[in-house]
């Protein structure tokens, strides 16, 4: 059984009479007990990501007692986040998520430390931050950082209590302790972006991150009172429609380059690594999206076109076609009277669209993403104006009609 | 056997999150299932017709790659295979943001 690494052996801190009636239920556990609640009060638990994983994980973790709680996330709070990422409230809406979690976690409990790093976490400040912390719980959403917080974790050997979702699936483990396997070790490399899921099948239930983040708390709980048998060397599966729970054997890769061989001295580019873009440091994403989108006139060849200029095409009452690529179920939240053709199925849809092929055609999605994937695939199949909907129908809710949804 | 499909790749299979095949071997099954939908191949497969690194396929409840015989495993009507993929998301919306909508 892994032990809590790190906890000095210094004299564990005293508990005042408020906390005791505080934990008092902890305390008549004899799993956990005095003694343990001075382990959890002296251990130091870092968040990364305060979204649908982070949130009930720091909040538990709060209210469990945990000493020192570090939370990073340089992203503001989203009036879509509160479906599922219930550290946050409806009046800390546009404040930054460190900030909202802290008013939440201190209101919760009082006896905490609450360290807020604003950042984007990267390569050059991983392991600055991670240092002072004996546990890290991974809640990010995107691949790049999943390996970089598994790499500094095993750099610094300390265990990360892992999860991550899917629509209604999740998994969790606990990686990078000193005789269990690494998040390489499950996963040597990530997938090229092209096979990705596309937001066409994004979503998640709002749930899910609850029982997937509350699971990864009582990992970190585990780890740090030394008791039961925690996910080391097993991945969980989580299926929240089947509500199915299995566990399956993860072995140590012996040619791990990271944990098994340890070719991997430091952090890499994970952005080159998982084979995207780096992300702007600017800001939110959605903010940064936005901004990007329209400053280019013409990306891979297909021209982009705001929707300003939508706009003023239809008032002139321009010649032209605007195809929607979103879903059916998106198609109903909010449309602009365009003929509905998902991404998905305009290769078998060709004849169909032949009409069009020497007319203008503009094509829109939610964000802009989809509808230049589509665009690509119309002119490869010799269409000869096709254009892109910059920011897509969410841009057009922002800029053009305020009564529109936004989703 | 029965296979076990994640939803992220139940896009390929008509819904389904199990499917039916027959093979002796966990190779032969999950030929049998890229045959059967076709979609997928390139999902699980390397064009050189490698299992991708990033996909993991256990056989009951053990990673094939440390099966002694690896795909080559014999398997019978009652095992299970299980895709298990990679995801990444944390929050949702933006874990679809920052992989493809940027």
């Amino acid at each position: 059984m892994p032990t809590m690494p790190d906890l000095k052996e210094v004299a564990l801190p005293e508990l005042s009479n408020d906390e005791i009636s505080r934990y008092s239920r902890h305390l008549i556990l004899p799993e956990v007990g005095f003694e343990g609640q001075q382990k959890l009060k002296a251990a130091k638990v870092l968040c990364v990501g305060t979204g649908g994983l982070g949130a009930p994980l720091a909040y538990y973790l709060a209210a469990a007692g945990i000493g020192t709680l570090g939370l990073v996330d340089f992203d503001v709070v989203d009036a879509s986040n509160l479906q599922r990422q219930i550290i946050h409230s409806t009046s800390t809406v546009g404040q930054l998520k460190v900030d909202s979690a802290e008013k939440k976690l201190k209101d919760l409990n009082p006896y905490m430390n609450v360290v807020k790093h604003n950042v984007m976490l990267r390569s050059d400040n991983a392991l600055e931050i991670f240092k002072d912390y004996d546990i890290i719980a991974d809640g990010t959403d995107n691949f790049q950082t999943r390996y970089l917080v598994n790499d500094a974790c095993v750099l610094l050997n300390k265990p990360n209590a892992y999860g991550s979702i899917f629509r209604f699936e999740g998994q969790a483990s606990v990686f990078a302790t000193e005789e269990g396997p690494c998040y390489r070790c499950l996963y040597p490399e990530p997938p090229p972006p092209g096979l990705v899921p596309s937001c066409a099948e994004g979503g998640v239930l709002g749930i899910l991150p609850g029982l997937v983040g509350v699971i990864q708390a009582t990992e970190v709980i585990k780890l740090i009172l030394g008791i039961g048998e925690p996910l080391v060397g097993r991945l969980l599966l989580v299926d929240s429609l089947a509500m199915s729970f299995r566990t399956l054997k993860l072995r140590k890769n012996p040619k791990c380059p990271m944990c098994g061989t340890h070719e991997i001295k430091e952090l890499i580019d994970y952005d080159q690594f998982c084979g995207i873009a780096p992300p702007t440091t600017t800001g939110p994403l959605e903010v940064a999206q936005h901004a990007a989108v329209g400053d280019v006139p013409v990306q891979d060849g297909i021209p982009q076109i705001t929707v300003e200029e939508l706009k003023a095409k239809r008032d002139r009452n321009d010649d032209f076609v605007l195809l929607d690529v979103r879903e059916p179920h998106e198609y109903r939240i909010a449309n602009l009277g365009a003929p509905l053709y998902p991404l998905g199925e305009i290769g078998s849809k060709l004849a169909e669209l032949a009409q069009y092929k020497d007319k203008e055609v503009l094509v829109h999605c939610r964000s802009g993403a989809r509808s230049q994937k589509a665009a690509l695939e119309l002119k490869a199949a010799g269409f000869s104006n096709v254009k892109n909907v910059a920011g897509g129908i969410l841009a057009w809710a922002e800029k053009i009609d305020p009564t529109m949804p936004k989703y | 056997m029965k296979i076990n499909i994640p939803t992220p790749l139940r896009a390929f299979t008509d819904k389904q999150a199990t499917v039916e095949v027959n093979g002796a071997t966990v190779q032969a099954g999950l030929d049998a299932l890229v045959a059967a939908h076709p979609e997928l191949k390139n999902h699980l497969f390397t064009s050189d017709g490698k299992l991708r690194s990033f996909v993991n396929v256990y056989l009951n409840d053990d990673d094939v790659r440390y099966l002694p015989a690896a795909e080559a495993s014999a398997v019978s009507a009652d095992d299970e295979l299980t895709i298990i993929p990679s995801i990444a998301g944390g929050t949702g919306l933006s874990a679809s943001r920052a992989l493809c909508c940027r």
